[in-house]
């Protein structure tokens, strides 16, 4: 990023030059592969390890660190246990509300935004980019206060007479779903944003007036060349995005702790109480967290396959 | 029809704007205020200010947290940028097919999540306890390790070095520098703004990092600052001027760090995707 211009990636990209010497290559291969021994012993140690100790984990069970084999049992219980089936539930809801809802957003958002003409540019752009800053846990526990029965949220819908009576923000199952919500788009709409007003900048504006031109309106504009312009990254905003709301438990832990009864409970946050809240189950939690990887896999697979069917 | 299109853009602009700054607006106000009041709906600012300082100070070990954050988010940056950038840099220089067939494993690690890491991860660090105390549970050390090496650090920095003009790394062959030397004298310093944003990107979320540290540290004077705050979240009689006072706190590095460094900020959240 701080080199100049005309030494672009098409220049450098070439393979370095045959060397004579024969030891000399094999002198480069090796210091080659100590640049980056560190960083994939690591990686192994602390991600590839992990994922096969959780694997044999998951065929274990017993509580604490008196595990014994149980073939396949944990899985038998993954799939009559109600209540990892309400967590994947509430999962999957979060996914396919959120995201779409977000996304789509910050879409129009940049879009709005991208416009030439529009004043104080600067001022919406950082302003809608401010959640970024929050830590999970600080923003989490302002909405808590900010949602409750008596807080600001209710106070202000009851003042303009949207609202008869408060709303149970945090222990009313359904709405409950709906803070968490909001407070994942609230705290992740501009940082999508960001990303599709970058890409929106590579696009070449006589688009659009060839557009108007030939009469289509700002709707059509958006779904007949924004969309599909910028479809490489929405697709990896989605991914990120369903990722990221897969392994949701930062906000539910500190805004609603999981609750009423287990009706904002996450995957991430059952594994958690699995191992360290009730009594400890490593076994079984090892077994609720491929959950997690299947799914991850299951989604990223889809959004892939749509993304690949339409062109 | 020009028009209306534009008074609805500023509208929904506004809007977005204002839901988005509110509650900043609110827990900045709220942090001069009693707690009485802030239950009241009182958003103009009040003069607490100092009275919900020395409260806090004195219901939590308020500076601990922040030290031992400072030192878990300083100590996770340093090795993260080394470890990184060696490998982003030996994964594009020293480009082999085995190389990359390596590298494409590494990136699958991305889609692995960390719920699913914790438990073998907290056994591990349990099982080295007796050996290595000084890495094991209940260590800052502890917080560290796990999170000093992500595939998309590497990536970032691999990306990065595509528009690293090589001519310059032959020059410094023919001058004698050492492989190792090259990195260290002439790419480390090359490289400077790549660095500014992989540094702020990995600082904010060793900051923030909460499942981990919640797993790994047990003694309250080992806790940071996300737990601190989570802890006082979760009161039964919350002092609300006093946790917004927290929050605030706990904010302010980032939010510096934000208005200060906006373009390496902006550079090392798009680093993924150029």
């Amino acid at each position: 990023m701080n080199i100049p211009k005309n030494l672009g990636p098409e220049k450098v990209a070439k393979k370095p030059a045959p060397r004579p010497a024969q030891s000399l290559r094999l002198k480069n291969t090796l210091v080659g592969w100590s640049f980056v021994s560190l960083a994939s012993l690591l990686i192994g140690i602390f991600y590839f390890y992990p994922m096969v100790q959780a694997l044999i984990l998951s065929f274990q069970s017993g509580s604490g660190v008196n595990l014994s084999f149980v073939g396949f049992e944990n899985y038998v219980r993954l799939f009559q246990d109600p209540v990892f089936l309400t967590t994947v539930k509430n999962t999957v809801i979060y996914l396919i509300i959120q995201v779409p809802v977000m996304i789509l957003l910050a879409l129009f958002l940049s879009v709005v935004l991208n416009n030439k003409t529009l004043k104080w540019k600067g001022f919406f752009r950082t302003a809608i980019f401010l959640p970024c800053v929050t830590s999970l846990v600080a923003y989490s526990v302002v909405f808590k206060y900010l949602f409750a029965p008596d807080g600001i949220v209710n106070m202000m819908l009851l003042k303009i007479n949207l609202v008869a009576e408060p709303i149970q923000w945090l222990t009313d199952p359904f709405w409950a779903k709906i803070t968490i919500i909001l407070a994942i788009t609230w705290r992740w709409t501009g940082y999508n944003m960001i990303f599709y007003l970058s890409a929106l900048q590579n696009v070449d504006r006589s688009i659009y007036e060839a557009a108007k031109i030939d009469g289509a309106s700002a709707i059509q504009q958006f779904f007949k060349i924004t969309i599909p312009m910028l479809k490489p990254i929405i697709l990896f905003t989605s991914i990120t995005s369903t990722i990221g709301t897969l392994q949701l438990f930062d906000e539910v832990m500190n805004i609603t702790a999981g609750g009423p009864g287990n009706a904002t409970m996450t995957i991430s946050q059952y594994i958690y109480n699995l191992s360290f809240k009730y009594t400890p189950d490593f076994g079984y939690a090892a077994t609720v967290s491929y959950g997690i990887v299947f799914l991850i896999v299951i989604f990223s697979i889809i959004q892939f396959k749509a993304a690949g069917d339409k062109k | 029809m020009k028009l209306p299109n534009k008074v609805i853009g500023y509208l929904f602009l506004s809007i977005c704007a204002i839901i988005s700054i509110f509650p900043f607006y609110w827990m900045v106000v709220s942090m001069t205020n009693t707690s009485a009041d802030v239950t009241r709906g009182k958003l103009l600012p009040g003069g607490h200010f100092i009275e919900n300082f020395k409260n806090l100070l004195q219901t939590v070990d308020l500076v601990p947290a922040l030290t031992n954050s400072a030192l878990i988010a300083v100590g996770t940056t340093i090795l993260s940028l080394l470890i990184a950038s060696l490998a982003g840099y030996g994964f594009e220089i020293y480009r082999s097919r085995a190389k990359d067939v390596v590298f494409n494993v590494l990136l699958l690690s991305m889609m692995i999540p960390f719920a699913a890491l914790m438990v073998p991860l907290f056994r591990m660090f349990g099982s080295i306890t007796p050996v290595l105390p000084f890495i094991g549970i209940d260590t800052l050390s502890a917080v560290v390790l796990p999170t000093i090496t992500t595939a998309f650090l590497i990536f970032f920095f691999r990306q990065s070095t595509k528009m690293f003009p090589k001519e310059i790394l032959e020059a410094g062959r023919i001058d004698g520098l050492k492989e190792i030397g090259i990195f260290f004298r002439i790419y480390v310093p090359t490289m400077k703004t790549t660095y500014a944003a992989a540094a702020i990107i990995t600082f904010m979320a060793s900051w923030n990092n909460y499942l981990w540290p919640l797993v790994v540290l047990q003694s309250p004077e080992k806790q940071t600052i996300p737990l601190l705050i989570s802890n006082l979240g979760s009161s039964y009689s919350p002092d609300y001027g006093m946790i917004m006072m927290a929050i605030v706190i706990a904010t302010l590095p980032t939010a510096i760090i934000f208005f200060f460094m906006q373009k390496h900020f902006v550079a090392g959240m798009m680093g993924s995707v150029k």
